[in-house]
């Protein structure tokens, strides 16, 4: 009875809004609409994120996909990808905010175009603004504890670390620097980006991060929809592995038969 | 451009507008090129625009106003 209690309580908060899913998912990169919305239902997720970009009515099919989304029920939160400014994340914003009717906001400022690593001084100074504004900010940064420790002071109630660069899948890159932020802050913690397998985002669920957000490695696998529900499983299960406990690492074998009692014994050391 | 017209770029495309104009006709202009469009936000020279404003905000010569909608994000 009591271990059914402590399930049901394992919810998410960010920023007062209670989640029970623990995978944000995106919805780039899928071949077809259809596809992601059967990967986002196999995955479990209930916050998706998504974008805004110039589109002319006839490219593309911006309001079919608007229709899509609301019809998910979900959690919406837009995101500033590509912004590599202060000035154009807060502008990004703002319009998202105008567009979705949310003031939760994945704040990236982008600082080098070949492995897309946010820039901390502009992402602090969005953060900064934004939060005055009465936004919700959810920072895409980078595993330095310092930056981390500054987005907490200016009001990010939630920090989103990256594993790895966007898109490369190499899973947790500097586990130490990941280990301490998870150490020394006690506000939700979400991996975001560079996951490319479960057993990574499993991994990340074990040292004790809050939730994994992830789009590439669903939408560019085989089958998506199969995989948004392993990465489901694998999270839910490394979320459980990091309640329970792990064992600590030893160095030397020990048995977990018992010893005494072992029969032939006196044999092996009359030899 | 006449002397009385005004030149806009939305989303990278040119358009001619009267003197006078305000950001509602630039989108009414665009939207009769492009089709209707419900769901979309505005900025005009990177800063924000708020919906409430389309009405009064007036143009400039060479003005840059970026149309933006939902797309797919990660």
């Amino acid at each position: 009875m009591s271990h059914i209690k402590t399930l049901a309580k394992d919810s998410l908060t960010l920023y007062g809004q209670s989640f029970q899913s623990r995978f944000l998912l995106g919805t780039a990169l899928y071949d077809s609409p259809q596809q992601m919305l059967d990967s986002v239902s196999a995955s479990g997720a209930e916050i998706l994120t998504l974008g805004l970009r110039r589109q002319n009515p006839e490219n593309g099919d911006g309001e079919r996909f608007w229709q899509m989304i609301r019809s998910t029920g979900c959690t919406l939160l837009p995101n500033t990808a590509g912004c590599k400014s202060a000035k154009e994340a807060i502008n990004l914003a703002l319009m998202s905010r105008e567009i979705f009717n949310t003031n939760w906001i994945k704040l990236e400022v982008i600082g080098d175009d070949y492995n897309l690593q946010p820039d901390p001084f502009q992402l602090l100074e969005a953060a900064q603004e934004l939060i005055a504004q009465d936004f919700c900010v959810l920072p895409y940064c980078t595993d330095d504890l310092i930056l981390c420790q500054r987005l907490r002071e200016a009001g990010c109630q939630v920090l989103m670390p990256w594993g790895a660069p966007i898109g490369t899948g190499r899973g947790l890159l500097n586990r130490y620097a990941l280990k301490s932020i998870r150490e020394r802050f006690d506000c939700p913690l979400i991996i975001d980006a560079g996951l490319g397998s479960p057993s990574q985002a499993c991994d990340a669920m074990e040292l004790g991060f809050d939730a994994v957000l992830l789009n590439t490695a669903v939408a560019k696998a085989r089958d998506p929809i199969l995989m948004a529900s392993s990465f489901k499983g694998a999270i839910n299960a490394g979320r459980d592995a990091y309640r329970a406990g792990l064992m600590q690492q030893r160095q030397t074998a020990s048995p977990s038969t018992p010893t005494i009692g072992q029969p032939f014994w006196h044999q092996h050391t009359n030899t | 451009m006449k002397s009385n017209s005004l030149r806009v770029v939305i989303n990278a495309e040119s358009y001619d507008l009267k003197c006078s104009a305000k950001l509602t006709d630039a989108l009414s202009l665009w939207q009769s090129h492009c089709g209707e469009v419900e769901h979309f936000a505005c900025a005009i020279n990177g800063e924000f625009v708020p919906r409430s404003t389309y009405t009064t905000t007036k143009l400039n010569d060479g003005d840059c106003i970026d149309i933006v909608r939902p797309v797919g994000g990660g």
